[in-house]
């Protein structure tokens, strides 16, 4: 990886007043990546987001990754139970969560077992000692007690009794016993608050936010939290503390953001921008649900939320309020989209401004709920019946997903047809932090209902744009039919002559094709005259194949980056870009998706850079495989 | 403006392309003459179909219609309704459309009680795709796809709609013109999901259904004619009336003791009647008419109110606001 450079520091200070000064020495580092793991009822989801809380508040860039089991309850201490977190925190720009952790916590052997493998060599490890015990071991699949089997000696390693500390701290408000364990969080969470002199005023806050309706659950993880800080400062197993100085970031207001949530705020910025109520129809599916919960809580915007019986029920309502003026919009991850297809074939048809976000998930079938992956834009291609082209808009970031939410209600109106928006579970529920935009900065969407019934054809077209009129019902003088059936140009009436249905085909391929005009030049990241290797990516790879790229060219290499945003239609002057290089990498988490479309278009002999295990490629994967086609 | 529109406002130009002698025609004729009478501007009207021979209904219209694909009417339906709730929604389903391919969407949209009318066209057949058995073709039925007979229970679209949870559950013919002008009108009247099961002639795979309860010279003996707290009489003579025996009921003969103070009465709002009367199978006649009939909040006016009254606690969202909410940082 690049060496970053140090010390550069920029937001306030004032945010470092509130922490006490550290009697021991405290040493500076430019990044670290910390794994929170353990048991899914040990909190760690809530543990790793207020340390990520902790560490934008000192100015640092931030990344997160959320791993958790599907099971919501999986049997306690079994590795299928274990649930993650990961947060990379940095003085300088960051773009991934980190490759592998420079600090492992892991609450018990299963959570141990499951993650050492990633943990750096030296790295830091913290475990709770006490859940050792013969039973959780053999629970683990642990033969002998890695803590003492000499397993992990190329660790630092920090056996700490958790539960037992915990307990001291908490033992005389007189809570039962699983009270008290569940607090054991907390005390992790201090201690590595006070390891990497993390200012704790906002998990205080938290806590107290949090449990204001327990006084006494309240009080015990306040005290936990204070217990774990205090105990890293006077036991004498830590020899200093860490401090990762604040990174150089554009001034203004921050917020932390997951992709989910992001994409959640970009449909109300659209409804709130175009002046159009927004309609989402859904149903729950992981990792797509926490859009539908997000903008169920708007209620005091014009924002519907119908969770409906079913994925095709969910996409049909979204269609039929579109067909009323507003802007429909349907949730989804990959079996949904599956179901969703025939409506949305309809949509094509009909024209009608729809959104369909695919927050894609491993598969075939239910695969890896949890996980991601990239294996949806064939689909989102090609995966109805007939000629149905439509526009695929894919968000490199979790902030970017509030862009491309936007961007794909923009397009979806401006050129009346459903789009396909899409993000995956890493997106998703991977967090970073957005420098929140000036509402008035944002393009308009302008929406103009047909109300002249002089003239009026149901699919005469806009000559620029292609697109036919929005004309809703409740306008007098426009009463008109549409529907799946092969249309007639301008009437739009039922009709099977062959040449009309020919015409009707290629002009909506040709309406779908002209919205190359609204994307932005491409963007080449490197050597923009051409070079060496193109590594050309989309969507969650976004970071990844950055930092790659950055440290490729630190070593001299020339390697480039293109990012794609719209999938469909492609950029128009993507073909000449492509042709500007030796080689094309194609990185993505999937088979060679985009690798296809890109051979299929531009006759370029591309190669792939694949990964389908469910998680994002690490910096190094790319750096290898880039590294093997630069010498070949 | 719309008191002056007539029948011909509702015609659309298109050509009515059902088989000659389809029992649609008659189903159609009667709207389009409902519809002026309904006092409802024809820019407000919107009919929703699914895939069939009775979803080729909006086209004939003209009204706003949307042909959509094959039993999601409903869900199309629902999403207008509680995004226009002004509008006028009609959604027009089949057999298979709405009980087979699309029964998912029925039942919710009934359990809901979105506000629409729900006319569904039962002719127990598959006329589009050219004559298989339906969910509500009868045990034994020999047709293309069961050519040794149905062993497929069918569904009773009434005992559906009320299991369902139908606030307006209701029955006509075809070719009753008079009866179905008035259940359409009922149904319309309603505030909340209205269901009416329309038995309809298909003449090419199914003719003569429904020849017991249309062919004038025994149809009186076949129908029971539902109105709300009157006596369950029915028969050429209505010398014949429903008594209830226990929890069953049992058709009695007038006279000889027997009086119209013993019959059932219909009740409209008795839900455990309704569905005793949905059960009615031969030797007991088909009731027609109104079954049940209630007033419960519609999901549409339920969704609206909860944004108003957000609006009203909140005030309108702001966009900016709700940007810089949640877990905020400042960077100098």
């Amino acid at each position: 990886m690049s060496v970053p450079p140090e010390g550069v520091h920029s937001a306030s200070d004032e945010t470092y007043a509130k922490i006490p000064p550290p009697s021991k020495p405290v040493v500076e580092r430019s990044q670290v990546v910390i794994r929170f793991a353990g048991d899914s009822g040990d909190g760690m989801q809530v543990t790793g987001s207020q340390f990520t809380a902790e560490s934008a508040l000192a100015g640092n860039d931030i990344a997160t990754l959320p791993d958790f089991p599907a099971e919501i309850r999986a049997p306690a201490g079994t590795i299928a139970g274990v649930s993650g977190f990961q947060v990379n925190f940095s003085s300088h720009d960051i773009f991934t969560p980190g490759d592998e952790p420079d600090v492992l916590v892991a609450m018990n052997p299963a959570a141990l077992k499951a993650n050492i493998g990633d943990l750096a060599p030296n790295g830091v490890l913290i475990v709770d000692k006490e859940t050792f015990t013969e039973a959780n071991l053999k629970r683990a699949g642990y033969d002998s007690n890695p803590l003492t089997d000499g397993s992990l000696a190329k660790y630092q390693v920090f056996a700490i009794e958790v539960g037992k500390l915990t307990t001291l701290a908490l033992r005389d408000l007189g809570l039962n016993n699983r009270t008290v364990s569940r607090c054991r969080n907390f005390f992790v969470l201090g201690l590595v608050s006070w390891l990497y002199q993390r200012p704790t005023e906002r998990t205080v806050e938290w806590i107290k936010n949090r449990f204001r309706k327990v006084p006494s659950v309240m009080e015990a993880n306040l005290r936990a939290f204070r217990a774990g800080y205090n105990f890293g400062e006077t036991t004498e197993l830590f020899a200093s503390a860490y401090k990762v100085p604040p990174a150089k970031i554009a001034p203004g207001l921050y917020r932390s953001i997951t992709g989910n949530s992001a994409t959640a705020l970009g449909f109300v910025a659209a409804a709130v921008k175009s002046g159009r109520p927004l309609f989402l129809g859904s149903y729950p599916i992981t990792p797509a649900s926490d859009i539908l919960h997000e903008l169920a809580a708007y209620k005091n915007f014009p924002i519907y939320t119908f969770q409906a019986e079913d994925e095709i029920a969910g996409v049909c309502a979204a269609i039929g309020a579109a067909f009323g003026g507003a802007i429909g919009v349907s949730t989804t991850s990959g079996p949904g989209m599956d179901l969703k297809a025939e409506a949305i074939g309809l949509a094509v048809k009909v024209e009608l401004p729809v959104v369909i976000t695919d927050i894609q998930r491993a598969g075939p079938s239910t695969g890896m709920p949890t996980k991601p992956e990239q294996a949806d834009l064939l689909m989102a291609m090609f995966g109805r019946h007939g000629e149905s082209p439509l526009p695929i808009i894919a968000a490199a970031t979790p902030a970017d997903c509030f862009y491309c939410a936007y961007e794909a209600v923009r397009i979806a109106i401006k050129y009346m047809t459903p789009v396909i928006l899409l993000s995956d579970g890493h997106l998703a529920n991977g967090a970073e932090p957005w420098l929140v935009p000036d509402v008035s900065e944002l393009p308009p969407i302008e929406v103009n209902f047909r109300t002249d019934p002089n003239g009026f054809m149901p699919y005469a077209r806009d000559e620029v744009t292609l697109a036919r009129p929005w004309a809703i019902p409740g306008t007098p003088g426009l009463e008109h039919r549409i529907g799946g059936l092969s249309g007639e140009h301008l009437t739009g009436n039922v009709s099977y002559s062959p040449s009309n249905n020919e015409m009707m085909v290629r002009l909506r391929a040709r309406k779908i094709a002209g919205i190359a005009r609204e994307i932005p030049p491409t963007e080449v990241y490197g050597d923009p005259a051409g070079g060496e290797l193109l590594i050309l990516a989309w969507g969650s790879t976004y970071g990844t194949v950055r930092e790659a790229v950055d440290h490729l060219r630190s070593k001299g290499k020339s390697v480039s980056h293109v990012h794609l945003r719209f999938l469909n239609p492609l950029p128009s002057d993507l073909g000449e870009i492509l042709r500007r290089f030796k080689k094309v990498m194609v990185a993505e988490m999937n088979m060679g998706q985009l690798l296809k479309l890109v051979r299929a278009e531009y006759l370029v002999d591309a190669f792939g850079c694949n990964k389908i295990q469910g998680r994002p490629f690490k910096v190094s994967e790319i750096v290898n495989r880039a590294m093997r086609a630069l010498e070949e | 403006m719309a008191s002056a529109l007539s029948r011909k406002d509702f015609v659309s130009d298109q050509e009515v392309r059902w088989c000659p002698g389809c029992g649609d025609y008659a189903i159609l004729a009667q709207v389009q003459k409902l519809m002026p009478e309904l006092g409802v501007a024809r820019e407000n009207v919107v009919f929703i179909s699914g895939i069939g021979c009775s979803s080729r209904f909006p086209y004939y219209m003209n009204t706003y219609g949307f042909h959509t694909i094959h039993g999601r009417a409903p869900a199309f339906a629902t999403g207008l309704k509680i995004t226009r709730p002004e509008l006028d929604v009609w959604v027009v389903t089949g057999d298979g459309d709405g009980l087979s391919i699309g029964g998912n969407h029925l039942i919710h949209v009934l359990r809901r009680n979105v506000d629409l009318r729900i006319l569904l066209f039962n002719n127990r057949i598959y006329g589009l795709t050219k004559g298989q058995y339906s969910p509500t073709s009868e045990l034994g039925k020999i047709t293309k796809s069961t050519p040794f007979g149905s062993v497929d229970y069918p569904f009773n679209p009434i005992a559906v709609a009320l299991g369902a949870g139908g606030s307006f559950v209701a029955r006509s013919i075809d070719v009753e013109q008079k009866h179905l002008g008035e259940v359409l009108k009922r149904a319309h009247n309603h505030r909340g999901a209205a269901f009416v099961e329309i038995l309809q002639n298909c003449n090419i795979f199914n003719d003569g259904a429904f020849n017991d309860l249309t062919d004038k010279a025994v149809k009186a003996d076949y129908q029971l004619i539902l109105e709300h707290g009157k006596p369950l009489i029915f028969g050429k003579n209505r010398d014949r009336g429903i008594r209830l025996n226990g929890m069953r009921a049992e058709v009695v003969q007038l006279g000889n003791g027997v009086r119209e103070e013993d019959l059932l009465v219909h009740d409209e709002t008795n839900l455990i009647q309704a569905f005793l009367l949905a059960s009615f199978e031969p030797p007991l006649p088909t009731p027609i008419g109104v079954f049940y009939a209630v007033e419960r909040p519609t999901y549409d006016a339920s969704v609206n109110k909860q944004l108003q009254d957000a609006r009203e606690r909140l005030g309108e969202g702001d966009l900016q606001k709700l940007l810089r909410s949640g877990d905020t940082w400042v960077v100098h």
